[in-house]
């Protein structure tokens, strides 16, 4: 049983990185403006689907067996951040700025609706292009690099460096940039960031526009590591990237990466080792039961999460 | 014509009528200080400056301009900096990103590194705190990061929303000399303070807020001898 250890562990941190990157989007929002954006989840499915289209039309066009793999998914990247970065700064500006300053429930409903309204949109034009809204991505990374004690394959590979530098090049722009420091001002007080000359208006824009594309680039990421896509892809994930947001402490990035990559570890070892430890009673399909589970108890007992500080209220 | 001017403002909290035809004018240079009770009205006076809050009646002129409509972030960008009550220095960041987002506006590198050195000769503690972050400071020090923030974006005047609320009796002394040395250097201040006695010896002229109206407006040195202040805020 020990054996297959370190495949699952190659597996859980492909998959942790995902839900990082995804949970980046959902606490830079949270962060900012105190409110989880659900549609976020589907913008990482329409991601997926821009890029699977990029992809579809290169073959249909007969160009993509020439090209140069990385060249053809660097390509698919950025169309998809492109676009979905584009859509998260629209949905913002027409579904919840007229709603900043409502009860907090208001919104929270709004991106409800807007998560409809992206997987049903998906569905529909997809249903109506290709007759189906199940696409198999082409795959770049078909090879895999054996350890030994491990297959890894390419594209698990490329997920893990992509999320990562992304996760970098994120720490180093709120961190280091002009913006990302009015980010994090506005975060902790706007109307204070405003008397600095900060147009907080569009500091949340800056920050839907690269929370979605993010959102967006994992898409592209899950279309190459599993293949198939669905306009409901996004609504487990979201809510996974989600509780890995939760129990990172929400609105602080470094526990969105942490949490993250928890959360997709123990999925990877849930998945492989329940079954067997319980002699078949819960098998790997209550993997996703043991995500949520650590909701439960992180908002039971660590509501503030890892990294997170405990809230007082505000005066 | 006065660098701002506040003709006949009334402003409202919800059902409240905070500001009640309120007209003040600063010239510049000069050293203006609004002085009144607790609720009377001064920082809404200043709120309603920086566009925080709403007049409903009136207007606000900058520096020829009508600036009674216009965002916070364009008010401040026309050259107002409020240092607003109880400090609200960024607690998270550091004290350099804190007088790095005091100078937002600013694009030249060089000159945001001048406003830094400035800042620390006004305020040399800050110098040892510089990577500190601001929250983890005492109060006087959070007071001085707030006015040095203040000054990081070359503002045509610097309101002051009750910058010795809250300190010891040495710091608020260190607060008012920086005020007059401020203003010997040219800046325009307008000063809003319960501690009537300071306010009133470091301004050149004062208002006297109640209510949410002006009741009395003079030179400050008259206004220190005036019996009626003296009862009311000086006693």
């Amino acid at each position: 049983m020990l054996s297959m250890l370190p495949q699952v562990l190659v597996d859980g941190l492909t998959l942790g990185f995902m839900y990082a990157v995804v949970a980046l989007g959902y606490t830079m929002v949270y962060g900012i403006l105190e409110f989880i954006n659900f549609a976020h989840g589907d913008l990482f499915m329409v991601g997926a689907f821009v890029g699977t289209e990029v992809l579809l039309t290169f073959e249909a066009l007969g160009t993509l067996e020439g090209m140069n793999p990385f060249v053809a998914f660097f390509i698919t990247l950025i169309v998809a951040m492109a676009i979905t970065g584009a859509l998260g700064v629209g949905i913002e500006r027409v579904a919840y700025r007229p709603l900043r300053g409502a009860p907090r429930l208001v919104p929270l409903i709004s991106a409800i609706g807007v998560s409809f309204l992206l997987q049903d949109l998906v569905r529909f034009s997809e249903a109506i292009y290709r007759n189906e809204f199940y696409l198999n991505s082409p795959q770049l990374f078909t090879g895999s690099l054996e350890l030994g004690f491990a297959t890894v394959p390419q594209k698990a590979i490329m997920v893990m460096v992509i999320a990562i530098v992304l996760m970098i090049v994120l720490t180093l722009f709120v961190n280091k940039t002009k913006w990302g420091i009015a980010m994090r001002a506005v975060a902790q007080d706007q109307s204070t960031a405003s008397l600095m000359t900060i147009n907080v208006d569009k500091v949340i824009m800056l920050t839907f526009l690269i929370g979605s594309s993010l959102g967006g680039a994992t898409g592209v990421l899950f279309a190459q590591n599993y293949g198939t896509i669905d306009p409901y892809i996004g609504f487990i994930l979201g809510l996974k990237a989600f509780t890995a947001a939760v129990l990172g402490g929400i609105g602080n990035l470094r526990g969105a990466m942490v949490g993250g990559v928890i959360i997709g570890l123990l999925e990877s070892l849930s998945g492989a080792y329940m079954g067997p430890l319980t002699n078949g009673a819960f098998g790997a399909e209550y993997k996703d039961v043991f995500a949520f589970s650590i909701l439960i108890l992180v908002l039971l007992f660590k509501p503030e999460g890892l990294f997170g500080e405990a809230v007082k209220e505000k005066v | 014509m006065p660098l701002l001017e506040l003709q006949n403002i009334h402003t409202y909290y919800g059902g409240i009528h905070a500001l009640k035809g309120l007209s003040i004018q600063v010239e510049a240079g000069e050293v203006v200080t609004l002085i009144g009770s607790n609720g009377a009205g001064k920082s809404t006076t200043l709120k309603t400056i920086c566009g925080q809050t709403r007049a409903r009646q009136g207007k606000v002129l900058f520096d020829g301009q009508d600036i009674t409509a216009m965002k916070t972030h364009d008010i401040a960008l026309a050259g107002i900096a409020h240092v607003p009550e109880g400090r609200r220095i960024f607690p998270k960041l550091t004290v350099r990103e804190n007088l790095e987002m005091g100078a937002f506006s600013v694009t030249d590198k060089s000159v945001i590194d001048e406003g830094i050195e400035r800042a620390f000769r006004f305020f040399p503690r800050l110098k040892e705190r510089i990577n500190q972050k601001g929250g983890t400071m005492s109060g006087g020090e959070q007071q001085m990061l707030a006015i040095a923030r203040g000054l990081m974006m070359k503002p045509k005047i610097l309101m002051l929303d009750e910058p010795s609320m809250g300190l010891a009796p040495i710091l608020v002394e260190q607060i008012f000399e920086i005020v007059t040395e401020l203003n010997r250097e040219g800046m325009t201040i307008l000063l809003v303070e319960q501690n009537a006695n300071q306010a009133l010896s470091v301004a050149s002229r004062g208002y006297v807020i109640q209510t949410g109206e002006i009741i009395l407006q003079d030179d400050a040195r008259e206004l220190l001898s005036n019996p009626q202040v003296r009862e009311a805020y000086l006693a």
